[in-house]
């Protein structure tokens, strides 16, 4: 009895806000989902199923689409990108590796708003990646580097894999050398032991740091709102126009929920996946 | 073999920082230039650095930036501390794991209009303290993760040990357990400082109307959707460095959680 009045003492004031503040609205973005539109932006409460038909309209489908090829293009990028850079960091010198990892988390430690628009100042029609090629004379005319898919697949790709980083590098570390050795004793040549030692351990933690990316990146705002200057549309701006511009709040709620079942869906893949590393381990 | 392809993983580590810096760098460079030019460097000047100075919507975005960071940190560190002693010293649940977990993987754009809907429906006047308890939800979770990983590698039975010493819960408590954890405690309330100051979608939806609660975020959101500005370079590159700052002592403060 004593020690479950504290546990209640320790853990309810968390818990509580954590429910008001997050559980209960989140509940109430269920609830207006299903309810009709107010003539003057708020919510009538009619019971309706349209909000749902509308997001299956080929219009939302679509851009339902292209968030998840946009968010699926910057999580295979940074995969590949992030899979050397970890593998390079296992490689250094012990005491070198702390100090590794952390260069690779500190610019993800600065306000996110920045470093998005730090790329807007390096992709722009006058900026560094612009003018360099320029002046080296491989362009004459600008390229149209901002505004666009790609400009926004960059800063996903800048902000998220550092992430993949930290998850490749965490699997890449667990690998027992005595079995990367072995497979050389046996005359498997550098690539036949990444590809049937290595590789096979790791596609866990890097597929577990790529469903992080995706997540992160599906439902972002900032990245496409200022790199994609309004010609890019992704859910987060759909959602942030149905509340701000359109008021349409029961249709945003709608599209909210779309975009957390999404999620869901893949973090509960990710927790597959993690459970799975965890019994590689176990077995190496 | 072996070693051409280190070389390759070296090379590839290195362009991986460039690509990670060079951004960051080109931002500070530019604070110092003289002509508000995004490129061609034109001389050294503070120019820039002194116009925010003298800018009045900047300096009070500032303040209510460190009054939110401040306020929301204060809170969630003493709710996520005990929250994280709580559930560390009962039974597994993965039902309130997954809601500790709830708020740091939810869109932050979801967790804003969800807010802000609730807020509207009870017809709550907003303003700082509002943006206030919206962080202080996602800092909770924050501190208590982190307070969470410094709990489980310590060990229990010193707190058993204090007790069979005739110490009371509140004695042992604030004796023993906090003063051990309390490199976690620190870690988790400066990294919840940062993400704060930082946030900027959750603070833009329960602002309010008006500017008397725009946030540093908001101010800064709202400069670059008006366009590249030398100003903006110099801002970016002040909240850079005091992040930074943060961040090396958060990494110094819990050091023991990091090499055990």
């Amino acid at each position: 009895m004593r020690n479950s009045v504290k546990t209640w003492v320790l853990i309810g004031p968390g818990l509580g806000w954590i429910s008001l503040l997050l559980v209960i609205p989140c509940a109430l973005i269920f609830v207006y989902a299903f309810f009709e539109r107010g003539v003057y932006g708020g919510v009538d409460y009619i019971f309706t199923f349209e909000n749902f038909q509308r997001a299956f309209h080929p219009l939302y489908m679509g851009i339902f689409l292209q968030s998840a090829k946009i968010a699926g293009l910057a999580t295979l990028i940074s995969i590949l990108i992030a899979y050397p850079t970890a593998a390079a960091i296992t490689q250094a010198p012990r005491q070198w590796q702390t100090v590794l990892l952390i260069l690779v988390i500190m610019p993800f430690w600065s306000n996110y708003l920045i470093r998005t628009y730090a790329w807007i100042v390096m992709l722009n029609r006058e900026g560094l990646i612009n003018n360099g090629l320029a002046y080296l004379g491989v362009i004459d005319d600008p390229l149209p580097l901002l505004y666009n898919n790609f400009a926004v697949v960059t800063g996903l790709v800048y902000n998220y894999t550092p992430f993949v980083v930290l998850a490749i590098y965490s699997s890449l570390t667990r690998i027992n050398p005595e079995i990367i050795e072995a497979s050389y004793d046996l005359g498997g040549s550098g690539w036949t032991t990444f590809r049937r030692v290595t590789l096979p351990q790791t596609v866990s933690g890097a597929a577990a740091g790529g469903v992080f990316v995706f997540v992160l990146s599906i439902g972002n705002f900032i990245t496409p709102d200022l790199l994609g200057g309004g010609r890019v549309q992704m859910v987060g701006n759909l959602i942030y126009d149905q509340f701000l511009s359109a008021r349409d709040w029961p249709f945003g709620a709608a599209l909210s929920l779309f975009l957390i079942l999404v999620m869901m869906a893949l973090l509960f893949t990710q927790a597959v996946l993690t459970n799975r590393a965890a019994g590689d381990r176990g077995a190496a | 073999m072996a070693h051409k392809s280190s070389r390759f993983l070296n090379l590839h580590l290195c362009l991986f920082y460039i690509f990670l810096y060079v951004p960051i760098l080109v931002l500070m460079v530019l604070s110092f230039n003289k002509a508000g030019l995004p490129t061609v460097w034109t001389g050294f000047s503070l120019e820039w650095y002194s116009k925010l100075w003298q800018s009045k919507e900047i300096l009070s975005a500032a303040r209510n930036t460190l009054v939110v960071a401040v306020s929301a940190t204060v809170l969630a560190t003493i709710v996520g501390t005990l929250l994280a002693v709580g559930v560390e010293t009962r039974r597994q649940s993965s039902a309130l794991d997954a809601v500790l977990f709830a708020p740091m993987i939810i869109p932050d754009i979801v967790l804003a209009i969800a807010l802000l809907s609730f807020y509207s429906l009870l017809n709550f006047t907003l303003g700082l303290h509002s943006i206030i308890l919206s962080h202080t939800v996602f800092n909770i979770a924050f501190v208590a993760a982190v307070v969470r990983t410094r709990m489980r590698n310590f060990d229990h039975s010193i707190l058993e040990a204090s007790a069979d010493l005739g110490g009371s819960e509140v004695t042992t408590f604030f004796r023993v357990l906090l003063p051990a954890i309390a490199p976690g405690v620190i870690a988790g309330a400066l990294l919840s400082f940062t993400l704060s100051i930082d946030e900027f979608i959750i603070a833009f939806f329960t602002a309010g109307p008006g500017s008397a609660s725009t946030t540093l975020p908001m101010q800064i959101y709202a400069m670059i959707r008006f366009g590249v500005t030398p100003e903006i370079n110099a801002m970016a590159t002040i909240v850079m460095f005091v992040s930074f700052a943060i961040v090396i002592i958060a990494q110094r403060a819990d050091k023991g959680a990091f090499t055990r």
